[in-house]
């Protein structure tokens, strides 16, 4: 089966910055995928490059089989939602619809109306007077209706209140169980995702940190209580995440294939939150580490 | 694409249509009676002879329609800036250009659909007011005989005029990525450029025409007597240099400069009693006594046949450089042709950046 996104390499340099680097991918399709980092981490590099908006320095990416590419087809299978949900603050509500009709072969009028029914979006009114909850939904709208085989969106709620937050998300899942296809969406909260992805890719100083099923990562990382002792002299199964110590205590993050049979550790399961913050955790220490080595050199 | 382009287009078509519709009446109203005007008043006193006052009275008639000359010299430039500029800029700026071009429309294509629609408006204004006013204007212009003086306020360079603002202001707004910026940038460079080729570039689009000729000594000391003229007095003359011996430019206009000034042909005695022509150098021929001044003043025939033997024997001579009437037309479609270009280079170059760069 090809990929809903695969990504072999890639990386985007702005001036001397890598902005993404190494990134190596394959999110199979039918997956509600999660990409989680820090502000700045490259997640929106990342999603400009699957759709196109962005040429990569280095490596590949593919989205749905193909590279992407400025062409009708290509463009057509793949619905974009951008960061802050741009939308012409001049046009109407009704005039983003007949610009989705005009603009997308595959447009699902039917669908986009009873959408912005559902929102309570008044078609006469300019996007420039929408609030952000509504503007987002105008725009995941613009998204949908166009009937893409991936929906990217980037940071969908960040601009969000709470309130509008849970109904987008909630009306996001709704689209999702109707819709056959694959969605990418991005945040900086891992519970905006949480309650809505069963994929995740943890991205942090502009590289992959981790990325798998939601079930098969919680399912492999496991928190270990014990006295205190060298991480070194673990069983070779265990790869430590993260770890912290008293002076009698060491407390481990750690994935593991299989059970943890080490009779001297108290083995707890872990939330997806602390999963993640296991991995971008690590991923600041190895960056000051490399910050320090590089110090050293100078 | 085409709909949508209008959709965001069509208050601006629309403003600047409308006012071209409303001029176009005003014209075709007025134009007719400027033509009879002219039958009536103009021609007959020209069949008589002198008719200053008759033609005075008649190039001052609907000064304010006289004034979209001036109008179709900012026409252009307001496009560029106003059509132009915003055309990416603002979707940069806004980040709507991720709404548009994530939509199932190559973005070569929307390009293609922006430049072409708004672009051609943009021409179609610009020309088409120009047409209107070359129109209305003729019989103003036949009486004033100074083509060149309207060349850019006439005819056909306004279109390309316009098609250049254009796309230098749609440029501008890519490579800035703001509005305002792109705005200021468009109307900077877009002056720069007119006024470059206004004066650097039209005289010299066709080789000029050379006249030269020995100065006639005026009557005692003064401005000399025109030797030379254009053919015709509607021909732009690009330079009038007095010369001397050695091909240097010591003068212009029928005048010598000396000592820091620009005076006329100016005659002085050296220290040794030989006359000396300021500013070129010692008379080689002997002049008469001063003292047989003619009766009433002036200075005496034989004072001006030596001035006159002195500026020949000198080799003081007038070099008229001038573009004939005649050549009005080509040189139209010559700078039609360079802003014609300039514009195609631009769009062409939009088209590359916006696949290469954002791609």
């Amino acid at each position: 089966m090809t990929a809903a996104l695969a990504a072999s390499g890639l990386g985007k340099q702005y001036g001397r910055r890598w902005a993404l680097s190494d990134c190596t991918l394959h999110i199979p399709q039918g997956r509600v995928v999660g990409l989680v980092g820090p502000n700045g981490a490259g997640k929106t590099t990342l999603l400009h490059l699957a759709v196109g908006l962005l040429r990569p320095t280095a490596g590949t990416i593919e989205v749905l089989g193909r590279p992407p590419s400025d062409d009708a087809g290509q463009l057509g299978r793949v619905g974009f939602v951008a960061q802050d949900t741009p939308v012409y603050s001049a046009l109407s509500v009704a005039d983003h619809l007949r610009l989705g009709a005009w603009l997308n072969p595959r447009w699902d009028e039917e669908m986009a109306q009873r959408r912005i029914g559902q929102v309570g979006l008044d078609p006469g009114q300019r996007a420039g007077g929408l609030s952000g909850g509504q503007r987002a939904q105008l725009a995941l709208t613009l998204a949908v209706a166009k009937r893409p085989e991936l929906l990217i969106l980037d940071e969908p709620v960040a601009s969000l209140d709470p309130l509008a937050r849970r109904e987008f998300l909630q009306l996001l899942m709704a689209t999702v169980a109707e819709g056959q296809f694959s969605i990418v969406l991005s945040s900086h909260l891992v519970a905006d995702l949480e309650r809505v992805c069963d994929y995740l890719v943890v991205l942090a100083s502009s590289r992959v940190q981790v990325a798998g099923g939601v079930d098969e990562l919680l399912a492999t990382h496991r928190r270990l209580f014990g006295p205190r002792r060298d991480p070194k002299a673990l069983a070779a199964d265990l790869q430590v995440i993260e770890e912290s110590r008293t002076d009698v205590q060491s407390t481990l993050i750690v994935r593991c294939d299989g059970p943890v049979h080490d009779p001297a550790w108290t083995v707890e399961e872990l939330s997806l939150e602390d999963l993640v913050l296991a991995y971008m955790g690590r991923a600041r220490q190895q960056g000051s580490a490399a910050h320090r080595r590089l110090g050293v050199l100078r | 694409m085409i709909r949508l382009t209008w959709r965001q287009f069509r208050a601006q078509a629309t403003v600047a249509f409308g006012a071209l519709a409303v001029i176009a009446v005003a014209l075709a109203i007025t134009g007719p009676q400027l033509v009879h005007l002219y039958h009536t008043s103009v021609v007959p006193c020209q069949a008589q002879g002198d008719c200053s006052i008759a033609t005075s009275a008649f190039v001052s008639r609907d000064k304010l329609l006289q004034g979209l000359g001036l109008v179709l010299v900012v026409v252009p430039g307001v496009i560029g800036v106003f059509w132009g500029a915003p055309l990416m800029a603002r979707e940069l700026e806004t980040g709507t250009y991720k709404l548009a071009w994530t939509q199932s429309v190559p973005r070569k294509r929307w390009l293609a659909v922006k430049l072409g629609l708004v672009g051609l408006s943009s021409v179609a204004v610009a020309g088409l007011l120009s047409l209107m006013v070359t129109w209305w204007s003729s019989p103003i212009d036949r009486v004033n005989a100074d083509p060149f003086t309207v060349f850019d306020q006439r005819g056909i360079v306004p279109f390309g005029y316009a098609a250049f603002a254009f796309a230098l202001g749609v440029t501008a707004g890519m490579l800035l990525r703001r509005t305002l910026p792109a705005m200021v940038a468009t109307l900077v460079v877009f002056a720069g450029a007119r006024l470059a080729v206004t004066n650097w570039v039209r005289p010299y689009l066709m080789a000029p025409f050379r006249i030269i000729s020995g100065v006639q000594a005026p009557a005692g000391n003064g401005p000399s007597n025109p030797a030379a003229a254009v053919p015709n007095p509607a021909d732009w003359i690009l330079s009038d240099q007095t010369v001397n011996a050695a091909g240097h430019v010591i003068g212009q206009d029928g005048a010598i400069s000396y000592g820091g000034g620009r005076f006329g042909i100016l005659f002085g005695l050296a220290g040794d009693g030989r006359t000396t022509l300021q500013g070129v150098g010692l008379c080689p021929n002997g002049f008469p006594a001063r003292t047989g001044a003619a009766p009433g003043g002036g200075p005496s025939a034989a004072f001006n046949r030596a001035a006159q033997e002195c500026i020949t024997r000198l080799q003081v001579r007038q070099v008229l450089t001038y573009q004939p009437t005649s050549r009005y037309w080509p040189l139209q479609w010559y700078e039609l042709a360079i802003f014609a270009g300039l514009a195609l280079v631009l769009a062409g170059f939009c088209f590359w950046w916006v696949r290469r760069r954002f791609a």
